[in-house]
């Protein structure tokens, strides 16, 4: 479906060896009411050390990807397609199988650092077990490298930390104890999930270089998941947009800031209050909601909120075409038209929402 | 306490203040675990705050969690009392008003939640949700007169009047949010407290949000305290900042003023960890990183309250000079910037 | 920028375009009805329920209309000793010569009227109860939940039994005993969800419009409280019954001459094996009231819960 698109962009940055491919992912959880589609055929690579963004509002299915990736799903969960690291593929695998590959070569970062945290074992012995789990090393190597790790992700005394509960920690700390547990075994791959959304801004702006000081030190690549563009403006090389469980949108941080080329990603870019820019001058929202996962129509899913829909958007999904830059890919039959708009040429700076809502799209958020 | 010396900024000094904010007080008890609940100590939620909020403009009140934002929010419209203070609305000091004096003035003074889940009772339609200030002041009517009148408000929030009907759960996030503004304005108030209204809806969604609050603003001439963690929403729709840090104002200025010339470390800290999504500008700027965390409130430090993180008192100041930091609790005045900032060496610096 | 077609939202309520998941989308009425008679479209949604429902009726009339008509009272006795069933004696005779179904029509009005009361009375003083507990917390909340721990240990059966005998054995009694010891249930389930609510945020907007403490309760809390109140009210007719039933058995329920349910059953123990009509018949009609009520409990619950669209068949 879109392989030509992708080996055109991918030539360029993964010649050979990449970490981590991610073909055709489709995921489906059946449930009660039908099947949803949370993930509609995704695909991307990753070359060693890079870092790729995947952006998306609630419910696009950005998660779910990853987690696929990390074989963390439910078994209910219906995942075709391929996920290959270092050519190896995961997809299939047993939980022993996933394991040998998890928190050895990808480590996963979640939101929630109190999840991910065990509250009865001091930070410690948490970081110290993930290096036993997967090195032949003494228990004291183990935790003077816990320490080592600790100062690493910037947290101050490191050697009276490793002994606090996590509960003694504050959430910013407790996130950078993941990020040190992530890092333990020089992984190949960091999947962040949203590592900063549940924090303050300037503790996310710790944690967010605490990330960064462990990519220097393991050199692993990163999917970065999140909502927040500004975040993925700092920390990308690439980024991938995700819209209804498919990527819209793919290229270098600065094509898809600066040329966007689906009306999605405009239209995100125009509905954002801009904290560099004076002036009061209105926002262009997207009117409407995503569609519900559950009955998608033919088309592309985009286009009951898209000022430039046109019949043909209603009968074919369009695939991820290629734009004027190589790398640049997005999913729009007209990507043609959106070369030197602006958002508010094209979305208008409405205050109304009369839309109504498919209630099978709502059960599946709650 | 004494009460600090509140600058006027230059715009407003010819207006009347819709509500007036004087050295405004809460404390929390903590109380001791057990049968017997001793109380330990005091969370200071809100310390001394002192501020006006002028006739149709939008105050942004601004700061991380646990400022004590959200507390100043509710202690404006009495909904839990002040320990000490005074919130003058129409020359009535509405701290001291009983429930019962009190509950006239609620249709002047409202509130929108964050949480578009949990502020509307599940249990209700839409129209009841709309109708049900009116109908507690007994100003709704009856039959065709209170159906338009809900109808009207559910337009004016830019929903469909035909959706009535439905209940809060067959509505997106962004909808369930005009539904709980529609109810704030059923009683056409005056000054509106707008408690995080966008946080919890997506980027999309928000814009749409945002753009309602401004044009209702403009019909009805109404003044909004819009209390927020993001600097970038307060940017675009306030006029005027108030930055708070551990329940008290830190630094207090037109928007414009705030944003290029920055006097509070805190303000400055604030304002560089905030990311732009735009790469360039994102890859060659200057952040001011805080260390640390919080203090707790229980215990707040002595003399300036941002001193444990503050990067100035780090690494800047002589000894001498953080001995005034440590002892003197800085006032929230001018000191040449052109505004007023709770810092003892204000300095003010463009970030963005 | 001329090729760029015009959006075809506007800012006011113009025609939006069309949902894509337009099917799934449900068909918006224009007529707009009260949370009561909404809440009674999604009961009759309720297969299940309303056929209970319908059934359940049919029983109570059955039990006070039909004592009236039928030939025969509880209290006489005919010449036909120990009958099988027969159209004449639909649900046979014992060995006193009772017409079975008017001893059974008789023995239903009774177990229903103590079914009913008991949920009646056990309901309104468990909300109260609960609802003040937990709406005013404190020490109010501290005397409510302790006396209510102290009565759930006090075994029910043993005390209504004893003060059961004070009235005689009236069947009004035990109801507001059996009653009584009930309603600490309830509360400790109120007081649960009131607690949880009152820290809702739409409780905090209700009080910022200017709302009293007793539209709060009435309006937000109770009808939230409701699906609690209503599986509480369901279970208890069913053991309401059911305790009746035991407390009869064991004879310190209903006296004869009059008689109930739990009374046929006892008096009919030793006939099982002889004269099975005379256990089987009132036994009938125990499952019949236990199951149709909870079912209409169901049903209610789901009804008065507007996120509850999936329909049970």
């Amino acid at each position: 479906m879109t392989a030509e698109s992708n080996i055109q962009l991918d030539r360029r940055s993964a010649d050979g060896d990449a970490v981590l491919e991610v073909e055709n992912l489709t995921v489906e959880f059946p449930t009660e009411d039908g099947v949803v589609q949370a993930v509609r055929g995704v695909s991307y690579r990753l070359a060693p050390g890079e870092a790729m963004g995947i952006v998306g509002e609630s419910g696009s299915g950005k998660s779910v990807t990853s987690m696929a990736v990390m074989g963390l799903l439910p078994k209910t969960a219906k995942i075709t397609g391929s996920v290959r690291f270092r050519g190896e593929e995961l997809l299939g695998r047993s939980e022993n199988g996933f394991a040998e590959i998890r928190g050895k070569k990808i480590a996963m970062i979640f939101q929630d650092p109190l999840t991910s945290l065990n509250p009865v074992y001091t930070v410690g012995r948490q970081i110290a077990e993930a290096i036993l789990a997967h090195n032949d090393v003494s228990k004291k190597v183990a935790n003077d490298r816990a320490v080592e790790l600790l100062a690493t992700v910037g947290i101050p005394f490191p050697e009276q930390r490793v002994n606090n509960y996590p509960h003694e920690m504050s959430g910013g700390m407790r996130q950078r104890v993941v990020i040190a547990i992530a890092m333990a075994n020089d992984p190949d791959v960091i999947i962040a999930d949203e590592p900063t959304t549940a924090l303050d801004v300037t503790v996310q702006a710790q944690v967010l270089e605490a990330l960064e000081a462990a990519r220097a030190a393991t050199g692993a690549a990163l999917v970065l998941i999140t909502h927040d563009l500004g975040v993925i403006a700092g920390h990308a090389d690439r980024i991938c947009v995700m819209y209804a469980g498919k990527l819209v949108e793919k290229g270098t941080v600065d094509e898809v800031f600066y040329e966007p080329r689906m009306p999605y990603t405009l239209g995100l870019l125009g509905s954002l209050p801009r904290l560099d820019e004076a002036g009061r001058e209105r926002l262009t929202p997207i009117v409407g909601s995503p569609p519900s996962l559950m009955h998608l129509p033919p088309g592309c899913p985009f286009t009951p909120r898209c000022p430039l829909a046109q019949p043909i958007c209603e009968e074919r999904e369009p695939d991820l075409y290629g734009t004027d830059q190589p790398g640049h890919v997005a999913a729009c039959h007209f990507h043609e038209r959106l070369v030197g708009v602006t958002p508010g040429q094209l979305f208008r700076p409405t205050s109304a929402d009369t839309g109504s809502v498919a209630p099978a799209n709502l059960e599946t958020q709650q | 306490m004494t009460a600090p010396n509140v600058a006027e900024p230059a715009v407003s000094t010819d207006r009347q203040p819709v509500l007036a904010v004087h050295d405004l007080v809460k404390h929390f008890p903590v109380r001791s675990r057990g049968l017997v609940r001793r109380r330990v100590g005091d969370v200071h939620a809100v310390c001394g705050l002192s501020f006006d909020l002028f006739e149709n403009e939008t105050l942004g009140l601004v700061g991380e969690s646990g400022c004590g934002k959200t507390t100043t929010g509710r202690l404006l419209l009495n909904l839990i009392p002040a320990t000490s203070g005074e919130v003058v609305y129409g020359g009535r000091n509405l701290v001291e008003l009983s429930p019962g004096q009190m509950r006239p003035l609620r249709r002047d003074l409202q509130i929108v939640f964050q949480d578009p889940f949990a502020s509307l009772d599940p249990r209700m339609t839409v129209n009841e949700i709309v109708a049900e200030p009116l109908r507690i002041h007994g100003l709704l009517g009856s039959g065709k007169q209170a159906r338009d009148k809900v109808r009207e408000l559910l337009r004016m929030v830019g929903l469909n009047p035909e959706h009535g009907n439905r209940y809060p759960h067959e509505f997106s996030g962004g909808q369930r949010q005009r539904i709980g503004i529609a109810r704030a304005l059923a009683l056409r108030p005056k000054a509106l407290v707008l408690d995080e209204p966008v946080s919890a809806l997506d980027v999309s969604i928000q814009a749409g949000v945002i753009n309602l609050l401004d044009d209702l603003q403009h019909e009805l001439g109404l003044s909004y305290l819009f209390i927020s963690h993001d600097l970038s929403v307060v940017r675009h729709i306030a006029d005027r900042v108030a930055v708070m840090y551990l329940g008290k104002i830190v630094e207090l200025a037109d928007k414009e003023e705030l944003f290029t010339r920055a006097a509070h470390p805190y303000t400055q800290a604030l304002i560089s960890a905030i990311p732009l999504p735009d790469p360039r500008k994102e890859r060659s700027r200057q952040r001011i990183t805080l260390t640390g965390d919080v203090p707790s409130p229980v215990s707040p430090p002595s003399g300036c309250r941002f001193r444990t993180r503050c990067p100035k008192f780090a690494d800047v100041l002589s000894e001498d000079e953080r001995q005034k930091c440590v002892n003197e609790e800085p006032a929230l005045i001018d000191r040449g910037q052109g505004h007023a900032s709770a810092c003892h060496y204000a300095e003010a610096m463009k970030l963005v | 920028m001329s090729e760029i077609r015009a959006s075809s939202v506007t800012t006011s309520g113009a025609p939006q375009p069309t949902s894509p998941t337009g099917a799934a989308d449900r068909e918006f009425t224009v007529k707009e009805r009260s949370q009561l008679q909404q809440a009674f479209r999604r009961f009759l949604r309720h297969r299940l329920a309303v056929l209970s429902l319908v059934l359940f009726i049919l029983i109570v009339l059955l039990a006070f209309v039909g004592p009236l008509i039928w030939k025969y009272k509880y209290t006489d006795i005919t010449p036909d000793n120990s009958q099988p069933p027969s159209p004449a004696h639909p649900f046979g005779t014992d060995s006193l010569g009772h017409d079975w179904f008017a001893q059974v029509l008789r023995g239903l009005q009774q177990s229903v009227k103590v079914a009913l009361c008991i949920a009646i009375v056990a309901s309104t003083l468990g909300v109260v109860w609960g609802g003040v507990s937990g709406y005013y917390r404190g020490i109010s909340d501290s005397v409510l939940m302790r006396l209510a721990d102290l009565i759930l240990t006090i075994p029910a059966i043993a005390l209504a039994a004893a003060l059961g005998n004070i009235g005689g054995g009236t069947w009004w009694m035990i109801a507001l005993v059996l009653g009584g010891l009930s309603a600490p249930l309830v509360a400790r389930a109120v007081r649960g969800v009131v607690l949880s609510l009152r820290e809702q945020e739409f409780v905090e907007a209700a009080r910022a419009l200017g709302a009293s403490d007793r539209w709060i309760i009435l309006r937000h809390l109770v009808p939230n409280a409701f699906a609690v109140v209503i599986v509480y009210a369901t279970l208890l007719v069913a053991t309401g019954i059911l305790s009746e039933t035991a407390l009869s058995f064991i004879g310190f329920g209903v006296h004869p001459p009059d008689t109930s349910l739990g009374l046929l059953i006892y008096q009919a123990q030793s006939a099982v094996q002889t004269r099975p009509w005379l256990f089987y018949f009132p036994g009938l009609f125990i499952i019949l009231i236990a199951l149709t009520v909870n079912f209409i409990g169901d049903g209610l619950r789901d009804a008065f819960d507007p996120r509850q669209t999936r329909q049970r068949r």
